[in-house]
């Protein structure tokens, strides 16, 4: 995509022809697409911010045994003294919380709340960053082979994205993880129940991406760099990858970035309903399960429930920024 | 004979959210109902607020529905307790607090069952001038009809099939809907009006147990309309049906053709019955507590949100009793999955385990229960305290559990796995909280959660799969159809009931217990079957092939304006045959 050249840098500032001709007598050095949009990305602070928190995040999840046993108590530890064990809500004002557990503790067995808000951020990361990579590869893959070969090819793609749009995931996820087996292909447990989700919301989710990259292909595909690249004798492969994919690397990172947090919410909601990782293993969705039967002790709700809030949305202001970053006029 | 699961286990905690949150804390706490003082458990032992003074209407609400209001239909503990209201089986659970309430007395018939001399034939005599709600004077073939279409599973699916497996049917009978002129003679005799005679296949001690249950209340045969019959039950209690919509409300009022003088058994004190059905249990308890309700008719007790406010009110808690209920949550410790074919393994679980985390995961001594010893609750006859794996304050004893992990070949544990219904929230804290008190010792375990539904014929309940699967431990739950000893254990440790799946009884397979069980049914001296429970149950134990949690309890509240209230062990909730309102 060559259009957005004029909206940004200083260098818009002076006149076009001076430009040109090199009025100032330094070299011009030539922009790339990315550092353009690099350009304005940094400019525009709501991204900046959600970039921000999904790199703690991020860094949160993977220091998490670290981050624990500085500031928390092992996630799976209980601590039952501290719990009244009449109505099993924690001792003390706001469910417990003081400076040993920073957001207190879980109602009737009294595991640590923070720790678990931050493995949970393990598991919810984990599986929709994979099952988003998974999305993305297939969708790029089958969107381009539709966009560029067109015809019965594209037919069958497209009908084949339409089924898996229409089907009732969430029930079908439901029903495929309760089935699963102990042990299978070599993974047993939790690995394989990680493995399972990641396979299901990723390879369902591919022709939210693959529309979008077929849209666009159909549209490089009739493009003058192209023809050119044809007239030249360049054939099918080295159109897809040196001609195409290239120019398709905006919107893929862009629809990546809008897809996780979707993911993280799809994890949360199989988790919630019981069907995700096994307890004790802390996940968001299921501490927000086991939270619903004391909904009067609000701690216990917030913390997980902010944790998803947070995440979701840093991952959407930076997928917008991106998307605003890369394309301006779709604003 | 099958035992099935019965009600009091639906409602376990999974409704919240929506309506009635928002009573403010504190309000309506403690005005005693006049003349009487609020205490926690005051109706345990005793009435509450005694009276005699008739009139008023007792406002119910169920945060489900009945299996069905038909006397052939159903099986829940509280349905049971209310329907006694509106039918008279041939005998009933005498309506008096406490231990009292355990008592059979007659109802219908004149009194207790007659054996022969082999148990084997029971006969009863009706009282005279009982009436249905419509004048037509009831007879012995009304109460033969009942059990012969409560026969048919496949019209009637909910009921008990006690009497389709004592009794001598026919061969091949399909019940009164299918086969209405058949003879059944075989099996249930009726020579005049007013005698009923039951034969049996086999002597059976206590089938007076049996026929207190609402399948031998009578049913004309030109009333009845099958799976709607429940719409229009004809009454022949105190109260006959004003108002039925199935699934949301009904109401019970006076039954003009009910005479006092045939039946000693009811005080029929309100003027009228209102149950609200499928209301938010949440719902119901913020109405208990404000007095605009007065009994949760399902008994299940309060849930964790009015019980955290309960708890903390001291006015409140007043208002409350807390039963303890013929339920035993435990863990069954199959030992064909290894290393548990090996005894030191499973006492090394018993002694690990922390006897007081497991209570709290249930809710705590009183929402939750007591810490279990043995396998009988104490409500119940045989029940002893068994200190074969006391631990210091039941915190569990690491010492001990090394010693009998590593007589067991296992010094440092082993891994293993825990099946719950995943469905139900406190059983997962149970599992939570043996994998925590397991890995003390060294013993890991892998929790597996299955779906309720078919936790016993396709998961815990199948040997095979079990086995396979390696399921060390299976947490299971019974609660008992009637209060006597045998109808609890039977199911749950005689080996002789273990099939290919839909078992209950998951690891206990001990031929002295099995030889016990038929020196019981054969015993007559209710003192010496009392010891040999006892026997049974310390047997058990010393196997180790089960590990009792908690003999449940729950927490109840005296609806504002009730008289004459109290909990009976038959029921273990409240009477409803007592109640009255101011």
């Amino acid at each position: 995509m060559t259009a957005p050249l004029d909206v940004s840098g200083t260098s818009s500032e002076a006149p076009p022809e001076t430009v040109l001709e090199g009025a100032s007598g330094k070299a011009i050095a030539g922009r790339s697409l990315g550092q353009i949009a690099w350009m304005r990305l940094k400019r525009d602070k709501v991204a900046m911010a959600g970039a921000t928190v999904v790199v703690l995040l991020i860094v949160m999840a993977l220091l998490a045994p670290l981050i624990v046993s500085w500031l928390g108590h092992p996630p799976d530890e209980f601590h039952e003294d501290l719990v009244d064990p009449n109505t099993g809500v924690p001792v003390g004002a706001w469910g417990g919380m003081s400076s040993d557990f920073l957001f207190g503790l879980e109602p009737s067995n009294g595991r640590d709340l923070f720790s678990r808000v931050v493995y949970g951020a393990r598991i919810s990361l984990l599986i929709a960053f994979l099952a988003t990579i998974l999305s993305v590869l297939i969708g790029t893959i089958l969107g381009v082979v539709a966009g560029y070969f067109r015809g019965w090819v594209d037919t069958l793609i497209s009908r084949a994205m339409d089924v898996f749009l229409a089907f009732p995931l969430l029930v079908f996820a439901i029903a495929l993880v309760g089935a699963i087996p102990e042990s299978a292909f070599g993974l047993t447990g939790d690995s394989l129940r990680i493995a399972l989700l990641i396979f299901i919301i990723g390879f369902f989710n591919w022709p939210y991406i693959g529309r979008i990259i077929r849209g666009q292909t159909l549209s490089l595909r009739e493009r003058e760099f192209v023809d050119a690249a044809r007239s030249l004798g360049a054939r099918g492969p080295y159109i897809i990858f040196r001609e195409l994919l290239p120019n398709l690397i905006a919107p893929v990172l862009i629809y990546s970035t809008l897809l996780i947090p979707s993911n993280i919410l799809f994890e949360a909601a199989l988790s919630f309903l019981g069907v995700g990782v096994r307890p004790p293993t802390p996940t968001w969705g299921g501490m927000l399960a086991d939270a619903v039967r004391y909904y009067t002790i609000p701690h216990f709700t917030i913390f997980p429930g902010m944790a998803i809030f947070i995440t979701v949305l840093a991952f959407n202001l930076f997928g917008d920024g991106l998307r605003d970053a890369f394309d301006p006029r779709s604003r | 004979m099958a035992l099935t699961a019965i009600g009091t286990v639906i409602a376990l905690g999974l409704t919240a959210c929506g309506g009635g949150g928002g009573t403010p804390a504190g309000t309506g706490g403690g005005t005693a109902a006049a003349g009487a003082k609020d205490a926690f458990n005051a109706s345990l032992t005793s009435v509450w607020n005694p009276s005699t003074k008739k009139g008023g209407t007792v406002k119910m609400a169920n945060p489900g529905t009945w299996d069905s209001l038909d006397p052939g239909d159903t099986y829940y503990g509280y349905s049971f307790n209310f329907i006694r209201l509106y039918g008279r089986a041939l005998l009933m659970f005498k309506s008096a607090p406490g231990k009292d309430g355990n008592t059979l007395v007659p109802d219908l018939a004149e009194s207790l069952g007659q054996a022969s001399d082999d148990n084997k034939t029971w006969t009863y005599k009706l009282r005279t001038g009982v009436k249905y709600e419509d004048g037509t004077p009831v007879t012995s073939k009304d109460v033969a009809y009942a059990v012969s279409r409560a026969f048919d599973k496949e019209v009637l699916p909910h009921g008990p099939s006690y009497l389709n497996e004592l009794l001598n049917w026919p061969k091949d009978y399909k019940g009164a809907f299918k086969e209405p002129d058949r003879d059944i003679s075989s099996a249930i005799e009726t020579p005049d009006d007013q005698t009923i005679v039951f034969h049996l296949k086999q002597p059976f001690g206590s089938f007076d147990y049996i026929v207190q249950m609402p399948m031998t209340m009578p049913v004309p045969k030109d009333k009845d309309t099958g799976t709607k019959y429940q719409e229009h039950v004809m009454s022949t209690g105190p109260y006959m049906f004003d108002t039925n919509e199935i699934g949301k409300s009904f109401s019970l009022k006076r039954n003009p053709n009910w005479d006092p003088a045939t039946d000693p058994n009811r005080p029929a004190l309100p003027d009228r019955y209102e149950v609200a059905l499928n209301v938010n249990a949440d719902d119901i308890d913020n109405r208990l507590i404000s007095g605009d309700l007065q009994v949760e008719v399902s008994g299940v007790g309060m849930g964790q949100a009015a019980l955290t406010r309960v708890l903390n009110d001291p006015a409140l808690k007043e208002r409350t009793d807390n039963p303890q209920l013929q339920r035993l949550w435990y863990v069954s410790i199959p030992p064909e999955v290894k290393p548990f074919d090996n005894i030191e393994c499973r006492k090394a679980v018993q002694f690990a385990v922390d006897r007081t985390s497991v209570q709290r995961a249930w809710g705590g001594p009183l929402a939750g229960g007591d810490i279990a010893t043995g396998m009988i609750p104490p409500s119940m006859d045989g029940y002893k305290q068994i200190a074969l794996y006391d631990t210091p304050e039941g915190k569990g004893d690491v010492t001990k559990a090394k010693a009998a992990l590593q007589a067991c070949g296992q010094p440092n544990g082993f891994e293993t796995n825990i099946s719950y219904r995943a469905e139900r929230p406190k059983e997962k804290a149970y599992a939570e909280a043996l994998q925590q008190s397991l890995a003390k010792v060294g013993i890991k375990l892998t929790l597996k959660p299955f779906p309720q539904g078919d936790y016993f014929s396709l998961y815990a309940g199948k040997p095979a799969y079990v086995q396979e699967n390696n399921i060390g431990l299976a947490v299971n739950g019974w609660g008992s159809d009637y209060p006597e000893t045998y109808g609890f254990m039977q199911a749950i440790v005689d080996s002789r009931t273990i099939r290919d799946a839909g078992n209950y009884n998951l690891s206990v397979k001990i031929p002295e217990v099995d030889q016990l069980i038929d020196q019981i049914k054969g015993e007559a001296d209710a003192a010496k079957r009392t010891e040999l429970w006892s026997q049974v149950d310390q047997r058990v134990m010393e196997e180790a092939v089960t590990m009792p949690g908690v003999y449940a309890r729950s927490l109840l509240m005296r609806g504002k304006g009730l008289t004459n209230v109290f909990v009976s062990d038959s029921q273990q909730m409240y009477d409803y045959v007592g109640l009255g309102v101011q």
